[in-house]
Formats: structure tokens, C-alpha cells, sequence
């Protein structure tokens, strides 16, 4: 700062934590290091997609692409991804004891299917 | 177009250059022409950025005026008029706070009875005759005191023990063998451990004397000031004044013990407030290192309450010792006016508190009977109590203390550019006066503003002038003062 002059240790503190703020405000080149890898989340925006981290790969994705799927049925509000388990198809999971190994188990769900249940 | 408007500040002047106390984050900066002249040009109320770029076009380069208001606005001494500026969040802390300083009340009987005494006077919160509280603290609650201090301590690798009464030398027995077993005990946990007292002088017999310099115990003496004033209140049961015994035990005491600085604390009253008698006393003639003064805790009406007329007139006191000890500062020379040192502390960090001091927080009192309040005033009190010794304290108590005290919920405080560094005052005098400690103490924010007003005077005129001398503020860890 040209104008002013900090004088006590806060306004020291407040000097050196706005010199960020104001050079984010004001463009020019990146003022820290690459960020860490964080792959964008499914729930906080709509983006088909999403698998693909930061730089399109899918190599740090913090699950196989192949579980996502189920994975969503875990962790995920998102209704819309997979069938409705406490409805319709109760059993979707059944033969799937650990999704490492037997992901390959979990079906599809067809309209026709949930039909023929009811 | 977008109008920007001053934000809370308090701007003084100091060694001829102006600066900014900023509310609520408590930093000073020192403004340059610039500067001044943007705050100048908006004193009257919001204006366009182009307007006020206009008007200062003549006097300054256009993109110094432009880098001016960034950095104005950047420290938030300026902002757009449109956007009210949020007060910070309260925080409430998560999880207990580690406690630094235990004040121990090992006796609540004393052998004075001074009138205006917070504990036995007219204002008194604690039954100290008739109560369930033990006239004198015991070994065994006293040890409980000390494990509770280094267990509430957690993290911290120091504790702080505080002795206090009453008259705390009527238990000098306890206080000798307390000492003893907790600094085995803070051995034995690996911890610092640190005592100081404050007593009224009179039952420094030459082996307590000798015991205090040996333990490197810290000394406060209560005292009032030369024989009229301290015999005006500070007397024995039967009406005698305290001086005549007192004087030569404190020239005593200073005289052996020189292992840490022996400060006094002195209780202002209406009838007693001539500072600078009071302070060259107490330094030229008896030899303190520092000496402190505090307006006596008390209900309105009380014949020796300050009133208004008296508060500007202790203000102008201040000043003037304040001032002696800026020209002390400016030659590096040291003066004991603790009062403002402490308030200098205060600004160099420029913390902005959310309450006015630790009591609840890093500092808890313990009665006789080992109860835990929130400072050694309400020790005894069951209104105030947040547990014991022996099975702690509870942190529901604590944090629901913490919600209802935080500076947010003191409405009449929002709007005081002083907040950051009083928080409303002290609990147990709003509770003295006003019934409440959730109270802030308004019958002395004038003095308050005004004292903080020259306490930044001088702030600005040993940063401008000495700033070196301020190097020695720079240390965190100063235990509370008790009084």
C-alpha cells in the first residue's frame, strides 16, 4: 500500500491478508501454485459429464467410473440415477455384496420389470 | 454510478499525521495526504466515485486518488454505500477454551473492613459471613484448585494461579503448602506453573516476605495512596486506618523482594481522586514499580461513587499521567502507570473482543469451598456458579455464558467505536450496578471512549516517534490483571 501505513500488528494482519483479494480483483497471472486435484461433484452442479476431473481425465476420479452408478444408490440424493429401492426394486442389489467385485452383477431395471412386480 | 461512504472508524491525530482506528477490526493505519483527503471529502455523506474523483483531481494525480480509494476500501475504511456492511459472525468456540489463569480465594475473611469493599461492602453478591461458603479454603480443596488448574489447562504449557481473598495472607499456611504440592504436581505434567497474590500489606510478617521472594511469587498490594486517602477507606474493624501498619511492611517487601516487579492497585473513589498524588506516592516514597487504578465497583448513589463531573475530571488525571509516561516512553525510560500500558498492549495487537475480558473463558475464580465462577468476584455465588473443583466445570453453562455475554447481543454497544476494546465492561460491575452481567456498562462509556481516545493519541506518538519501545508489546502471553 502506498497511502497508508500500518501501524499496529492487526493492520499488518490486514495488509497481508487483503494483498490476495486485491490481486484476484485485479487479473494478471495466477498468484499461487497449480490447486490441488479436486474432481467436481455430481450434486453440486447439473453437468452431464461429470466424471471427467478438471483436466477431462478420469484418472482421479475418487471412485472406478464403472461405480459410480452404485455408488450413487450410497451416498447420492440424485433420484433420478438409479432405480428407487424402497419402492420398486427392492432386491436391485442383492447379489452385489462388494461392489469391487461384483459390480458386474447389478442389473438394469426396465419399466416392464417394475410392471410385472406390481 | 456506484456512491461509496465511510465505514466505522474513529480517526485521531498524533505527532502531527492522522490515523485511523478501524471498528470492528481494531487495526490503525496512518493516512497520508491522499488519504485524508478522500475521508475529508465524504465526512458529509455518500458520494459518486466520478464526483469525488472530480474534486480531487486538482490537488492529486488521478490514479493516486484511484489507488487511495482501493486501499481505503481495501482495509474496509470505505465501501459502497449500497452494501451494508455485515457485523463479524459470533463465534462461539467449538470446544473448551484452556484455562490460563485459576483465581484461588483462599480465605473470604479479611482484617480490614473497607467500606467500599466488593465483598463485604454495601454491594456485596456472595454471603461471605453467613453463607455455605468456608471462611478459609483447605489443603485438600486448595489441591483440588491446583488439579483442576493443570487439567483445564490442557494444551497450554503454562498455568497461572492467582491467590486472592479476602485478606489472602489470613491463610498464608495453605498458600505456603499449596505452592509446594503444585509445583511438584505441574513437575510431574510437565508444565509451567506461575503464582502471584494480592494482598493488603497488612500480615507481611519477614518470613512471609522472605517465603513470597524465594517462590518468585508475584505481589499486588491493595492501597489507596498516601495516609489521608488510604485511611479515608481502607481501615480496620475498629475504624483505625490501615497506613500506619501497612507502609512499613510494603517498604519491606519491596526492599527484599526483587524477583519480580511489585505493583500496587489503587481503588479511585469520589473522595480519593487526585492520580498523580496518588502515583508519585506510591513510586518516589514506597518504591512500586507500577501502580493501577480502577473507579470503585459500586451501585449508584453510593457517597463514595464517582459521578459524572468526577469521571471527566479523572479523565483529565489520566491524561496527564499519560502523558508523563509518553515522554518516559520517547526517552526509553520506564513509568509505572499500568493502566495505560495495559491498554497499549491492547492496541498494538489491536485484538477486537467479543467479550470484555477472560472471565468464563481462560480465567475462572475458585470460593473456599471450591466452587468455579466465572472470576474470583462471583466465586461463592450460586447465580454464577459453572461447577467445582472437583468434578469440573460444566461446558454447557460455559457456552451458554458465552452466547448470551458475546459483544453482538449488546445492542447499545454497536454502534460505540470503542467495542473493540471494551466489549461493554466489566460483568460484575454491570451486575453491581445494573443487576445483570449481560449488561454493558454504560454509566462510563464516555470515560471509556475518552481514555481509549488518549490511549491511541499516545499509541500514535510512540509508533511515529519511538516505535521501537512498542517492540516490547509484541509478546502475546500477559496473564490478566486481578483486582
Amino acid at each position: 500500500m502506498k497511502h497508508l501505513t500500518p501501524v499496529n500488528r492487526k493492520a499488518a494482519k490486514v495488509e497481508a491478508v487483503t494483498k490476495d483479494v486485491v490481486a484476484l480483483q485485479q487479473g494478471g497471472p495466477p498468484q499461487q501454485p497449480e490447486p490441488p486435484h479436486i474432481p467436481n461433484g455430481c450434486s453440486l452442479v447439473f453437468s452431464p459429464g461429470w466424471e471427467a476431473d478438471r483436466t477431462g481425465g478420469t484418472a482421479g476420479l475418487c471412485q472406478p467410473v464403472e461405480r459410480d452408478l452404485f455408488d450413487c444408490h450410497m451416498g447420492c440424493f440424485w433420484p433420478a440415477q438409479v432405480p428407487d429401492q424402497l419402492n420398486h426394486a427392492p432386491d436391485w442389489t442383492a447379489k452385489c455384496a462388494a461392489a469391487q467385485k461384483d459390480w458386474r452383477k447389478i442389473d438394469l431395471i426396465f419399466p416392464a420389470d417394475e410392471k410385472k412386480k406390481g | 454510478m456506484t456512491s461509496i461512504s465511510l465505514c466505522e472508524f474513529h480517526p485521531f491525530e498524533a505527532a502531527g499525521r492522522r490515523f485511523l482506528y478501524l471498528v470492528p477490526s481494531a487495526a490503525v493505519f496512518a493516512l497520508d495526504q491522499c488519504s485524508s483527503a478522500v475521508i475529508d471529502s465524504l465526512v458529509d455523506g455518500p458520494r459518486p466515485l466520478d464526483d469525488l474523483r472530480r474534486e480531487l483531481e486538482g490537488r492529486f494525480e488521478i490514479e493516486e486518488v484511484t489507488d487511495t480509494i482501493a486501499e481505503l476500501q481495501r482495509i474496509r475504511a470505505l465501501g459502497e454505500s449500497s452494501v451494508r456492511p455485515s457485523p463479524p459472525p459470533k463465534v462461539i468456540p467449538l470446544k473448551p477454551v484452556p484455562l490460563q489463569t485459576l483465581v484461588v480465594n483462599v480465605t473470604n475473611q479479611c482484617n480490614l473492613a473497607c467500606t467500599y469493599c466488593y465483598e463485604y461492602g454495601e454491594d456485596k453478591i456472595v454471603d461471605t459471613e453467613n453463607g455455605k461458603q468456608p471462611k478459609f479454603m483447605t489443603e485438600a480443596t486448595a489441591r483440588e484448585a491446583i488439579e483442576f488448574a493443570l487439567r483445564e489447562s490442557r494444551d497450554n504449557p503454562r498455568a497461572h494461579i492467582t491467590f486472592f481473598g479476602g485478606e489472602t495472607l489470613m491463610n498464608f499456611n495453605v498458600l505456603q503448602s499449596t505452592i509446594a504440592y503444585a509445583r511438584r504436581r505441574a513437575a510431574e505434567v510437565g508444565k509451567d506453573i506461575d503464582f502471584s497474590l494480592t494482598t493488603n500489606a497488612t500480615l507481611l510478617r519477614p518470613d512471609v516476605i522472605e517465603f513470597l521472594a524465594t517462590e518468585r511469587v508475584g505481589v499486588t498490594i491493595s492501597i489507596d495512596g498516601p495516609e489521608e486517602m488510604q485511611d479515608k477507606f481502607r481501615v480496620f474493624k475498629n475504624g483505625m486506618g490501615s497506613y500506619d501498619v501497612a507502609a512499613p511492611k510494603i517498604k519491606a517487601l519491596i526492599a527484599r523482594h526483587r524477583s519480580r516487579p511489585i505493583g500496587a492497585r489503587v481503588t479511585l473513589t469520589k473522595q480519593t481522586l487526585d492520580v498523580r498524588k496518588i502515583y508519585r506516592h506510591l513510586t518516589e516514597e514506597m518504591g512500586f514499580w507500577e501502580v493501577g487504578f480502577a473507579p470503585v465497583t459500586t451501585a449508584p448513589g453510593r457517597d463514595y461513587a464517582i459521578a459524572d463531573g468526577g469521571f471527566d475530571h479523572l479523565l483529565a488525571q489520566f491524561r496527564d499521567l499519560a502523558n508523563d509516561f509518553l515522554q518516559a516512553a520517547l526517552q526509553n525510560r520506564h513509568h509505572g502507570f499500568s493502566n495505560i500500558r495495559e491498554t497499549l498492549q491492547e492496541l498494538h495487537h489491536g485484538h477486537a473482543k467479543a467479550y470484555p475480558c477472560g472471565a468464563g473463558l481462560g480465567l475462572m475464580g475458585v470460593s473456599t469451598g471450591g466452587h468455579v465462577a466465572l472470576c474470583h468476584r462471583f466465586a461463592g455465588s450460586d447465580d454464577h456458579s459453572l461447577g467445582n473443583v472437583r468434578d469440573g466445570v460444566s461446558w454447557e453453562k460455559q457456552q451458554d455464558f458465552l452466547q448470551t455475554h458475546h459483544i453482538n447481543s449488546k445492542t447499545d454497544c454497536s454502534t460505540c467505536w470503542a467495542r473493540p476494546i471494551c466489549a461493554g465492561g466489566c460483568y460484575h460491575e454491570a451486575h453491581t450496578r445494573y443487576g445483570s452481567t449481560e449488561r454493558p456498562n454504560l454509566h462510563y462509556c464516555e470515560w471509556i471512549r475518552g481514555w481509549t481516545h488518549t490511549c491511541l493519541e499516545i499509541y500514535g506518538e510512540i509508533a511515529e516517534k519511538n516505535p521501537d519501545f512498542l517492540r516490547q508489546f509484541d509478546d502475546e502471553e500477559v496473564p490478566e490483571k486481578v483486582s
